[in-house]
């Protein structure tokens, strides 16, 4: 079984002129009844083979983006395509390609694991009767549900509940995947989990998108990020992209400050700040060891010697001018 | 093994592959199952047999004691196919229409009310083949409820009282076939009945995510036609309301049988299907799904 995700060898046939974007919106709006703006004018770009971390507080338009990307609501003004189709009208064509948790998992409380996928299985068109039972039971083995397949959905705890999820997501081959919130609810060693499912599926060739209000865990496995705020996408790119941003600074802790500022002035280092006990700068191209031996020539005392660099979250705070929600 | 696999060895920049869409009859197949699995469905179909059982048991027991009824009960200790007839009767002004209220609520207001239906749409199925789905399941729930009610009917009909040939109320006779076939006109009828109602639910259904509420609406919408068509100074409303055509079957019971009281009926419960399940549409295809 192939999962049809061309992504070098077989490009001969026809030549590619620019990579293609597996999702593209152009002025994507939504406006509630009531004339709430809950997505203002977003151009989103996610190219072929990303996982595309989707970041943004509680609230700030993630979910109804989602939502319209699938169909589930339709945009006041802008479009929609989607690996190479018009959303909606065309979501046919696309989203059997398209696996997706949104908002959570939702199933039948009554029925059985295994019932529910079965449900969804032959809820899908394109998926032929016979190999049902395959599908189903790979989807479970796969999120390691398989022992539990048999339960009632309403007696799975909280991880079951989402594994089952992002199985239902996985019973057909898929060319994208649509996560929104997907470690929602689970503990660390479920969220390893994802993070561990969403590495290997994005090694399969698959393009994931992941929203997420919780930076630290997206930051390890995406490649690509778009930061919304109320509304906005303020910020799109490659993770590349934002390192090259990153400013790395040297921290020296001493009781020399002064004398400290001074050295790293002659060094000719950028950004130079200091306050009693501390002078940091900015440490450009320079290798941290040239700055320890210039301080210790220069007969400063050094205490303490850090080579700082900012997390996603000070970049975001930095590009954004606002904190994120990090307790979760 | 996927459907997959013939086109999908294009460049990046092919169409996607397209996989053969069958037409739904699985989803059909799994929603019946999901319909007749569910432990409250079981319970009201169980409720509706007991209904023919009551009313021949309390026939038996009446007659035995010396005394006797005209009409459609009076018919019963001549043949038991009559327990059916009346049975259907005495269901199809309230029982009948509990039993389609409470399942058609849940159709779009309990997926939506589940979250399921996100996931449903997002397979995706498309608005209007759920919505078709959804109302061809609802379809075979009325007339299992109403073969239920006549086929337990004929069971304790049967079991108490002469079978055979069959007086009509015109006084005439006809076999215990011609009897059956008439029972089944019924039985269809009665159908057709509960479906105009339920399509109207099924409406109703698609502007709530709570299946408490649509199948409570239903069931007012139900009871609300029945009580206009009982308020003699609302003669004008008649026509409109479909409860008006409920008991339109009586000609069946006749001979020679006659079908225009059962086609104007039965006209009346196409065009409410047709009315309402445009709305349905309307309103499904162009709905925020938010739940």
């Amino acid at each position: 079984m192939t999962l049809s995700v061309p992504t070098s060898g077989a490009r001969s046939a026809a030549p590619v002129p620019t990579d293609p974007l597996v999702i593209e919106t152009a002025g994507l709006t939504k406006r509630f009844r009531g004339g709430q703006i809950a997505v203002n004018r977003i151009d989103l770009a996610v190219p072929k083979g990303a996982v595309y971390g989707f970041l943004g507080p509680n609230g700030s338009g993630k979910t109804t983006t989602i939502r319209m990307l699938l169909g589930l609501v339709f945009a006041t003004e802008g479009t929609i395509s989607m690996l190479g189709r018009k959303i909606p009208a065309e979501a046919g064509r696309a989203l059997p390609w398209v696996g997706s948790l949104v908002e959570g998992p939702a199933f039948h409380p009554y029925l059985s694991g295994r019932v529910n996928l079965a449900r969804l299985d032959a809820a899908d068109l394109t998926a032929s009767r016979r190999n049902s039972s395959v599908r189903v039971d790979r989807a479970l083995e796969r999120v390691g549900l398989s022992a539990a397949a048999g339960k009632r959905y309403r007696n799975y705890s909280l991880g079951m509940r989402q594994r089952l999820g992002i199985a239902a997501a996985l019973l057909q081959p898929r060319k994208l995947l649509i996560l929104d919130e997907p470690t929602n609810g689970l503990d660390p060693q479920g969220t390893r989990e994802v993070r561990h499912l969403v590495g290997e599926l994005s090694r399969d060739g698959i393009t994931v998108f992941v929203s997420s209000h919780l930076l630290s865990e997206v930051e390890q496995v995406c490649t690509h990020v778009g930061v919304m705020r109320t509304g906005s996408l303020v910020w799109q790119g490659s993770m590349a992209d934002l390192g090259s941003q990153q400013k790395v600074r040297v921290v020296v802790e001493t009781a020399d400050s002064a004398a400290a500022k001074g050295v790293l002035a002659d060094l000719g280092l950028a950004d130079i700040a200091e306050e009693s006990g501390v002078a940091s700068a900015v440490l450009g191209s320079r290798p941290p060891e040239q700055v320890v031996a210039a301080l210790v020539a220069g007969g400063v005392r050094v205490r303490g010697f850090a080579v700082a660099k900012p997390n996603l979250e000070d970049i975001f705070v930095q590009l954004t001018g606002e904190g994120f929600d990090v307790s979760g | 093994m996927s459907a997959a696999e013939p086109e999908a060895v294009a460049g990046p920049s092919e169409r996607l592959p397209v996989r053969r869409p069958a037409l739904g009859g699985r989803l059909l197949g799994n929603e019946i199952r999901l319909l007749m699995r569910r432990r409250r469905n079981q319970l009201i179909l169980v409720a509706l047999a007991a209904i023919p059982v009551i009313i021949g048991v309390a026939v038996k027991a009446t007659t035995n004691s010396g005394s006797s009824a005209d009409g459609l009960i009076g018919s019963i200790t001549n043949n038991g196919i009559f327990v059916s007839f009346t049975a259907l009767v005495v269901v199809i002004p309230i029982f009948l229409p509990m039993a389609v209220s409470v399942v058609v609520g849940e159709t779009i207001a309990g997926e939506a009310g589940a979250g399921t239906l996100r996931y449903l749409l997002a397979v995706p199925v498309g608005r209007t083949r759920l919505l078709v789905i959804k109302f061809l399941a609802v379809a075979f729930w009325c007339l299992l409820i109403a073969t239920t009610v006549a086929v337990a009917g004929l069971v304790i009909g049967f079991a108490l009282f002469p079978a055979g040939d069959v007086t009509l109320l015109s006084g005439t006779q006809t076999t215990l076939l011609g009897g059956l076939g008439r029972l089944l006109l019924v039985v269809g009828y009665a159908g057709l009945m509960m479906l105009a109602l339920a399509t109207a639910g099924l409406f109703i259904s698609t502007l709530t995510e709570v299946p408490l509420a649509a199948m409570a609406a239903s069931l007012g919408v139900a009871i609300a036609m029945q009580v206009l068509v009982a308020v003699p100074q609302l003669h004008a409303l008649r026509p409109w309301l479909i409860s008006n055509y409920f008991l339109d079957f009586g000609d069946v019971l006749r001979d020679p049988l006659l079908f225009g009281g059962l086609t104007h009926g039965a006209l009346a419960a196409v065009a409410y299907i047709a009315i309402f399940f445009s709305l349905a549409w309307a309103r499904f295809t162009s709905k925020d799904i938010t739940s």
